[in-house]
Parts: structure tokens; sequence; C-alpha cells
């Protein structure tokens, strides 16, 4: 009846993981019970849940990053702490677990806290960036959003029903095979990929197609932003590299499910068939993420250097270059496997020559702030931290592209520090910056900018603590991943690391604390204009927040940065004689179903419930079904309604003080 | 304040940090590069560190005297520059990286007076076993080998991926089952080193490392000769109780090992009949 599932599968066992478990359903219920007084479930269930609304889509993609975020962030802080006291044997962390803890963080960081940030990000901007009233297909984003939080939910739950993988957020076969670990974890591992990766391989589509096909008139590929440009270069690498992982993870399960041989050990299998794959996946991966935040720090160096950007064609090439090279340099990841000197030494070249539009890049926005006028907003702060630290990662980057310095370093601190120094300032500290950026359009109303700040510094003088030890004890030959050492001399770095968490966790404070205190003052702080930072593009032409269609008459472009350019010429705010009614996708249930009985589906296939994986495709299947059959998908606006928003906006913005 | 202290304990302990202190030519040229390549990047990378801090100072927003240009955007000039700057840098470094590459290939055999010394490594849950197939002897978490000899090594896994690392002598590579890789390594000098598994492989992880000692030729003689008089001898009856999971072994000795035991390791796992007489390991 319930497959492997038994009452073994509480984790009982374990102070830690019954902590953790507790946690987990602690937090899960005080969410439920804070909805039930405050008396929200109908508002979240019909604005939120059900919608098909690019904004509000985006903005819960932001939410599930963050959330993940903290669970990640604990997760990296309690390796700290594990590996600071772990000298001889010490620490309170048994490898069983600590080895779970490194594959969740991994996993979390990637796949559910930086994959919805950008998602979050793309789908809230790139509609009003290009000037269109939502993506090219929004019940398929809401589909899109609702798998990912399903993947999400796999690896929350594997902290309460079972354990997780204890394989690497990898999962490299064959310990990942299930003659090595033939218990749940890497299957909850693999199904959280999968299901997760769907969703994000049908997001990609859908900003391709958005971007290509729904831009306002007049703006032709070369007026759009860098950040538009970044995410569509980003969306096709997602719906070109998304597959490799599905096949990969797919192939994976089979072995396990099916007693195959993909991977294995024996019988023909080849683990680096599937290391193969994986990074096939796993390098585009790395530019899916940065190139939106590449994208971001382009729009905010500009804004807030108040400068036009420098070098707009450069930095287009640049980003195309990347995304077609990035393809190109899977192999060193795994230098170290014995393929010959011809072949390494291909890949460690191709590996270099990214470093030469990724310095373009960093050139144009020193550039971009050279004879500017800098406004040293949280934005900003996070894009000149990045450039100054994200180079020494890139740094570190092409020593490791050496396959013979490889040699030396790879699977060190060393490589740990140089990811985290390229994923952390260059994907993170973008993101932070995009959503301290935007987030006064999207709501309405101004972020604090002290704690904006503070966590800035928390988090960057945190990150140097925690990372250059790292680079050092990789230096001196220490591993990554050991839950205990017997070298002395590798303590004080590790404890200098720990104490750079801990400095990264008020960074995290200063971030709930701007939360706090924002929301707390918004009446006082209303955005009335939609335009506190003197824009230069289409976002800030429309009120904050946006109207549900965006533009109540679609913008016309003549200039890269559009709204700089209507407000120059005194067309910014002009109202048309008469306002049209306007179609909008309606709200609807399937996509948060189908995300639902995806997570059935892929738990049950974790737990080997074979009744339940039936049930939860059928229900999936019927809901496709029922959605396909459904002619009625939109709802008209009317004309009235239309301009019924629009005179309260402009009235707004001429009652300004 | 303890961050600073730690930090400057440590830059005192770091001459002696083990990429940074290489005993053999393998090592050192491997560093070295590490070095070369560190410096040209310097080139690029301290002026931009420096411009971007200088900008940020010089054109903020409240100091009025500095020049403003909204407008300035273009220049074909800086962009050549922007891209040639980078492209330089990395096709100086792509040189020396197609080199050093082939030069460095860790299945090349050593160049040296002095004739090679075969190992045989075989990786196992969680430990190290080194085959001696000249001096017929087998060593569960010790290497031995005479100073200023090369030493050739045949790699191979019996369990998950592992990765065969001594920082100062060697640097690593994979050992994968049913397959072989090739390490090769000397030691300038006499010494005691530290060998590890940096690839992880499960829960003795931590505690699977190895020592790796050089000496003179003499004293290597005496060693094999002393592993000769003692200890069991490990042929197929005896393989699988070493195979099985263990945890921080200690060193220990075979006088005498099945001449094919390591081939027999790799091809377990090639012939698919074989492969469920294979020992089970649980």
């Amino acid at each position: 009846m319930f497959g492997k599932l038994t009452i073994e599968a509480l984790p009982f066992y374990s102070p830690i993981a019954a902590g953790g478990a507790l946690v987990t359903v602690g937090g899960a219920l005080l969410v439920a019970i804070v909805l039930t007084w405050l008396k929200a479930w109908k508002y979240l269930w019909t604005d939120w849940l059900t919608s098909v609304d690019h904004k509000r889509i985006g903005v819960m993609y932001v939410v599930l990053a963050l959330i993940m975020l903290l669970r990640g962030f604990v997760d990296a802080i309690m390796m700290r702490a594990q590996q600071a006291m772990a000298l001889n044997g010490g620490g309170y962390l048994p490898p069983e677990h600590f080895d779970q803890i490194f594959s969740s963080h991994g996993t979390i960081m990637i796949f559910f806290m930086a994959m919805p940030f950008m998602t979050g990000l793309i789908n809230i901007i790139v509609p009003l960036q290009i000037g269109t009233r939502d993506v090219a297909f929004p019940w398929l984003n809401a589909v899109s959003l609702w798998l990912s939080a399903a993947g999400a939910a796999l690896v929350m739950v594997s902290l309460v029903i079972g354990k997780f993988s204890t394989a690497g957020w990898t999962g490299y076969p064959p310990y990942s095979g299930i003659e090595y670990n033939p218990g749940v974890g890497v299957d909850y591992w693999i199904w959280a990929i999968l299901i997760s990766g769907v969703g994000s391989t049908m997001s990609g589509i859908n900003f391709i197609v958005t971007i290509l096909k729904r831009r306002a008139p007049g703006m032709t590929l070369m007026r759009m932003t860098p950040f538009v440009w970044t995410a569509l270069v980003a969306s096709v690498l997602m719906a070109f590299a998304f597959p490799a992982i599905t096949v990969a993870c797919g192939l994976l399960a089979l072995d396990r499910l099916a007693g195959m041989h993909f991977f294995t050990n024996a019988h023909g299998g080849n683990m680096m068939n599937y290391v193969n794959l994986f990074w096939i996946w796993g390098h585009p991966e790395v530019y899916i993420l940065i190139l939106p935040a590449f994208g971001i720090f382009s729009e905010v160096v500009s804004t807030f250097s108040r400068k036009r950007l420098f070098g707009y064609e450069s930095l287009v090439y640049a980003t195309a270059a990347i995304g077609v090279l990035s393809f190109t340099v899977w192999l060193h990841h795994f230098f170290t496997m014995g393929s010959s000197a011809g072949v390494n030494a291909f890949f460690g070249v191709m590996t270099m020559i990214i470093a030469v539009p990724t310095g373009v890049k960093v050139f144009n926005w020193l550039l971009t702030m050279y004879r500017g006028r800098i406004d040293f907003h949280p934005s900003m702060m996070w894009s000149i931290g990045f450039m100054v630290t994200f180079v020494i990662g890139g740094m570190t980057g092409v020593l490791l592209a050496i396959p013979p310095a490889d040699f030396l370093m790879h699977n060190t601190t060393f490589l740990v520090a140089h990811f985290h120094n390229m994923i952390i300032p260059g994907v993170l500290f973008g993101y932070l910056a995009g959503y301290m950026y935007w987030f006064p359009k999207v709501f309405g109303f101004a972020f604090h900018r002290g704690w904006g700040l503070g966590a800035f510094w928390c988090w960057i003088i945190g990150f140097y603590l925690a990372f250059m030890p790292l680079y050092l004890l990789g230096l001196k030959g220490m591993p990554r991943r050991m839950e205990t050492y017997n070298d002395p001399t590798w303590q004080p770095y590790l404890l200098v690391a720990a104490f750079g968490a801990f400095v990264v966790l008020c960074g995290i404070g200063c971030m709930v604390m701007q939360l706090y205190v924002s929301i707390r003052d918004r009446n006082k702080t209303r955005d009335l204009t939609g335009d506190p930072f003197n824009g230069r593009t289409l976002e800030w032409s429309t009120s904050s927040p946006p109207p549900p269609y965006n533009f109540a008459v679609l913008p016309t472009v003549s200039d890269r940065e559009a709204f700089l350019e209507m407000k120059e010429k005194g067309t910014a705010y002009q109202r048309p004689a008469a306002y049209e009614a306007l179609r909008i996708p309606s709200n609807t249930p399937i996509g948060v179903i189908l995300g639902a009985f995806g997570f059935v589906l892929g738990f049950a296939m974790v737990w080997h419930i074979w009744w339940l994986v039936l049930a939860a495709g059928l229900v999936m299947f019927a809901a496709v079904i029922v959605r396909s059959s459904n002619d009625d998908q939109e709802f008209t606006m009317s004309a009235a309604e239309v301009k019924a928003i629009e005179d309260e906006r402009f009235r707004a913005m001429g009652s300004r003080p | 304040m303890t961050a600073g202290l730690a930090l400057l304990l440590g830059a005192c302990d770091l001459k002696r940090a083990a990429v940074i202190d290489p005993k053999g030519p393998i090592a050192l040229a491997e560093r070295n590069l590490l070095f070369d390549a560190f410096c040209v990047m310097m080139v690029v990378i301290v002026p931009v560190i420096v411009l971007t801090l200088w900008f940020a100072y010089r054109y903020r927003a409240s100091n009025t005297k500095a020049v403003y240009t909204p407008t300035w955007a273009n220049s074909v000039r800086i962009d050549a520059l922007t891209w040639l700057i980078p492209a330089l840098i990395v096709m100086a470094v792509a040189v020396l990286l197609w080199r050093s590459t082939h030069r460095l290939d860790p299945y090349r055999p050593l160049e040296s007076k002095e004739p090679p010394i075969d190992v045989q490594v075989v990786a196992q849950d969680w430990k190290w076993l080194f085959i001696y197939p000249e001096q017929g002897i087998a060593v569960v978490n010790q290497l031995v080998f005479p100073a200023g000899r090369p030493v050739s090594l045949r790699i191979t896994s019996d369990t998950v991926m592992n990765s065969f690392y001594v920082p100062q002598l060697a640097g690593q590579i994979y050992a994968m089952a049913g397959m072989q890789t090739r390490l090769q390594m000397l030691a300038d000098q006499p010494g005691t080193f530290v060998g590890r598994n940096s690839q992880y492989s499960g829960g003795g992880y931590s505690q699977q490392h190895f020592e790796v000692q050089a000496m003179s030729q003499a004293d290597f003689d005496a060693w094999v000769a002393r592993a000769k008089q003692g200890g069991a001898r490990l042929d197929e009856t005896t393989y699988p109780a070493l195979a099985a999971k263990s945890r921080a072994n200690p060193i220990t000795y075979y006088s005498a090992v099945e001449p094919k035991l390591f081939d027999s390791i790799i091809d377990k796992y090639r012939h698919s009949g074989h492969a469920h007489s294979a020992p089970v390991r649980r």
C-alpha cells in the first residue's frame, strides 16, 4: 500500500535530524496559522496561487527563492560549524548527516534558490521592459512555477520523511547508483530535479517566444535593454541545456528503478557518461544563472551612474558569445578523468576564451561608471562589490582551467572557493541588486536604503571571511566535503570561514529587517510616479505597482533607453484620447493543481507507491485535457475600467507633494 | 580581530602549504604554472579592482567637480581595446596551457636515468591498496618508493569513483572501476607526504588518507625485505575480506600477491558475466 514507506522513515534516529524536521513542520504550520488568523486563504488562492499574471508569478518565484535561500544557508552554516570543530573526529555531525547537508545545500542553492530567483526577476521585468502585457504563454508560466515549487517541496519533505541524497549536488554514479545508495535519498534528489527541470525548460521556451514575438512597436533587437538580451540568451541556454540533465537524471532513475546499466560499474555501464551529460547541462547552467545577473548589473550601473550604458553593442555580442561558448567547455569539470592531453588542452583553451567576452563586460561597466554621477544605492553597491570580487573568482577560474594546475587544485576547497566566488558575487549579488532595484516598482513603496546597505556590507565582508580561507586551505591540499580531518593547521582557517558565515547571517538579518521596516513604513514611502530612480527603460514608465495590463496603450519605441527618451521629448506621461477594452488572461487553478500532483507523483516515485504514481499521473493528464478544452481563457477589461485605473494613477501622480 | 590574527598566523604556515611547497618535479612544474598564470592574470585583475574603486570614489554624485558626460557611450577605439586586452592575455595563457598540458600529461612516462618503479593502486571503501608487481608485495594505506626514481602508477577502483591525490608530488587523477588511469611522480629527496582521496565516496571518506614515503634505494630495499617477511598472502581468497568496507585502516603488509590481482579487479567489471560473482562489499 505505501511502497517502501514505513514509520521508520520519520527522523527520530537523531536529535539533529528530528530538529530539522520539527523546524520544517513548525514553519509550515506557523504559516498556515498566520494565514488562517489573517483570513487570507481566499485572497491567497484567488489573487496569487491561481494567478497567471507574470508579475505575480514572478513575485511567487522570488518568495520561493528567498525561503530556499534561508534553508540553503542553514545548511551552509551547519557545514561551516562542523568543519570548524571537526579536528580529529570533533564536531556535532556524523558523516552520514554531514553528507546530506552538503548535498542539499548545493541542490537547493542552484535549483531552488538561484533558478527561481532568476526566473522570478525575468518574469517580473522582461514583459515590462519590452512593453508588452504578459508573457507569450501565461498559463504555461504558472505551470513552470508550480513544477519548480513541487521540486522544492520534495527536497523539503525529505527532511521530515526519509533522508536526502548523500551524493552531493552533482549526484555522480556509481555512488548514486542503487548498489551503493539503496535508500530513498538519491530518488528524492532525482525527482526534485526532474520535475523542476521540466518547469525550467518550459520557462526557457516561454521567455524566448515572449522576447522574440511580443516586443512593443519599434523595439528592434538592438533596442532591447541589456537585461532582456541576457534573459534571451539565458532562455535559449535553458531550452537547450535542461534536456541534458533531464536525460541524465532519467537514465540514472532507470538504473536505480529498472536495473539498467547506463552508469553502473559493470555490464557495460560507464559513470563518465553521466558526468559528461551532467556537465553538458551544468556548465551552460552557470551562464543561465549569471547572464541575467550581468543584465541586472548593466541596468543598475547605468541608472545609478546616471549615464548611458557604455558599449551596448559590445555587451550584446559578448553576451551572445558567452551563450555559444558555454556549450564548449563542460569537460573542464573533470580534467582528472584521464582524457588525453589534446582533449584536456582543447577544453582548457575554450574555457579561457570565455574569459574574453566576460572581461569585455567588466570593462564596459567600468567605463559606464567613468564620468558618471554615482548614487550609492544598495543596488549600485552590490554591483561595485561584484566587480571587485568577481574578477578574483575569474582569475582563480582561469587558473583551474589549466589542466596541470587543475590536477593540483581539483576537488579541493580552492575549487569550492572559486565557484562560490563566481556564484555569490556574480549571481546572488546580481539578483539582490535587482531585488532592491525593482522592489518599489513591484510593490509601489520604497525599499529601505539603510538596511539594504547593511545587508550589502555584511554579505561582502562575510563572503571574504568565509571563502578566502578556503582558497588558502585548497593550497594546503584540503579536499572538499570533509566531515573530519587530522591536520591541526587547517583549523584556524576553518574558524575564520565559520566566522564569515555568521557575518553573512547578519546580512540575512538585515534583509529581514529591510522587509519589515519597508512594509511598516509603506504608507509614508509610496512611489506615486512609478519612476523613483529617474529610470531609463520602459518598466519605469508605468505605475508602481503596474496595473494588471502593464500598459494601457502599448508604447512606441525609438531608442534603447526608451523611457528616458520619452521623458526628454516630453511624451512620457501623455494620455490617449480614449482607452480601449483589453483582453486579459483569466486566473486558473490548473497550474497549482499540476504542481501539487507533480509533487505527489514525485513523492510516490521516491517511495515506490505505484498506485499513487498512476493516480497522480492521471489527475495531471486530466487537468491538462480540461485546460486544453477550455476556450474561455481570457476576460475583457472594459475601456471604462482601464480609464478608471489610469485616472486614479494620474490623480495620485498630480497630488504628490 | 580574531579573524585577522588567524589569517596572519596562517600566512606563516602557508610557505609549507602542500601546493606551494612541492617536493618533486611534476608538482613543481604544476605549481610554477599556477604561479605564472597568476602573475599574467594580475596584469588585468589589479587595474580593474583599482579602477573600480577609484571611479566609484571619483565619480560619486556628491563630487560635482568631476567631469560628467551622461551620453558618452561609444568609442570604437576603446571597444577594440576592451576586446584586445583580454584576448592577448588569454592568448598568452593559452600557449602556456597547450604546451604544459602536453608536457605534464599524467600518462607520459617521466624521463630519467633511473628505471621507473611500477605501483598498482586500488581505491577501496575506504582505504588505498598499493601493489608492487616487481617486488611481489602489497601494502594498505602506505606508498613507499625510492627518492629520485620515477614512480609509474596504474590506478583503478574497486568501488565508487575516487580521486588519488598527492598534492606535494603529483596532483591527482580519478580512480574508476573497470578502468585504469595513470599518474607519474617523482620525489627529489627522501621525505614523508600525505596522500588522500579527494572525491567524496561515502562515510569513511574523511579518514581515507595514506602515508607517502620517499626513501633512499637502500632503505627501500630493506623496507621491501621487511614487508616480505611478515604478513599474509593477498589472493582471491584473502582479497574479499580486505575489499569489504572499513574505516581508518592501519598500515598493513602482504608478503606475497597473486600476480594478476590488479588486472582481475579491473576485469571483473568489464566482463558482465563475472560481475555478479564479484565480491559483495556491502
